[in-house]
């Protein structure tokens, strides 16, 4: 199958089909390897054994800047290329990157307590990433409730592409602002800080992570590949009925 | 495992990442058996997509 055949939707669903239940078995193992390597890493020297939030955290985080950028180049094919698919791949990719943005804020919130001392702070990480999870929103709210789904589509695609602005604030403003949350100490000049022991079950659950991104993703737009196909057979059958 | 004196935080950040990819599961779970049970309605009540009547002709 060619690369360009995947962007007949009934290709793309029987390449889905095939693909998913192997996606999501690795997945699965991927998490249980993760997952004990993390529950096995040592603590960290100044705070403890609330490190273990890190390995939630920080593959949430990434994965909401990853949805949005995701989200951005299906807006671009949803109008320029006003291609269905990319709209499907946009409009499946929101709730998740949404949920992403929701675990990355809560368990920050958690892990900032007994590190910070406090659950929240309004300095500029903080408050971009937030930014990030009110977009969610709204695009969430213009897919939902628009009654024209084409215009909802593209409203919800320029929106996208408005709020791209922000993946770059998020990401430098630790070093652009002074602010309580730490600079980078991961993908940063010099190498990552971090200690390998630590490191490891960080990139296991990181990769995790991305394999559910990925599987979710693609359930959810074979279910809006078929939730589309549903419409325009209520709207056959409505013109049927009156005819 | 000793998860230490915060040990309610760490707990608490599991079990919010759990509920919240459990119910992403669920969603794209509950939805595709939802839609193909309605395709599957209409196929029966005999409507077709215009792509299928190209392919049957």
């Amino acid at each position: 199958m060619a690369v360009i055949d995947l962007a007949n939707p009934t290709r793309f669903l029987t390449l889905v089909n095939r693909v998913l239940p192997w996606l999501a078995a690795a997945t699965v193992l991927l998490f249980a390897f993760g997952l004990a390597r993390a529950m096995n890493a040592p603590d960290d020297y100044q705070q403890g054994a609330t490190v273990k939030i890190m390995f939630l955290h920080v593959p949430a985080a990434w994965l909401s800047m990853m949805g949005w950028g995701l989200m951005s180049v299906a807006a671009l094919g949803t109008l320029v290329w006003r291609h269905p698919l990319a709209d499907v791949a946009g409009k499946a990719a929101a709730p998740i990157g949404a949920a992403f943005t929701f675990i990355c804020l809560v368990t920050g919130s958690l892990w900032g307590r007994p590190t910070w001392g406090t659950y929240w702070v309004w300095d500029a990480r903080l408050t971009s990433v937030l930014v990030l999870f009110l977009l969610y929103l709204g695009v969430l709210a213009l897919y939902w409730t628009a009654e024209d789904p084409g215009r909802g589509s593209r409203a919800a695609a320029v929106l996208t592409l408005v709020g791209a602005v922000n993946i770059p604030i998020i990401k430098f403003s630790v070093d652009w602002w002074n602010t309580l949350h730490q600079p980078a100490s991961l993908i940063r000049m010099g190498g990552s800080a971090v200690d390998p022991t630590i490191l490891w079950p960080l990139l296991i659950m990181a990769g995790a992570f991305t394999l559910l991104f990925f599987t979710l993703h693609l359930a959810a737009m074979r279910n809006e590949i078929l939730r589309r196909r549903v419409r325009s057979m209520r709207i056959i059958q409505a013109q049927e009925v009156r005819a | 495992m000793n998860l230490g004196p915060h040990a309610d935080f760490i707990v608490a950040a599991y079990a919010v990442t759990v509920f919240v990819v459990a119910a992403l599961v669920a969603w794209v779970i509950l939805d595709y058996s939802t839609q193909r049970r309605i395709l599957g309605d209409l196929e029966v009540r005999g409507v077709t997509r215009r792509s299928q009547r190209k392919d049957d002709r």
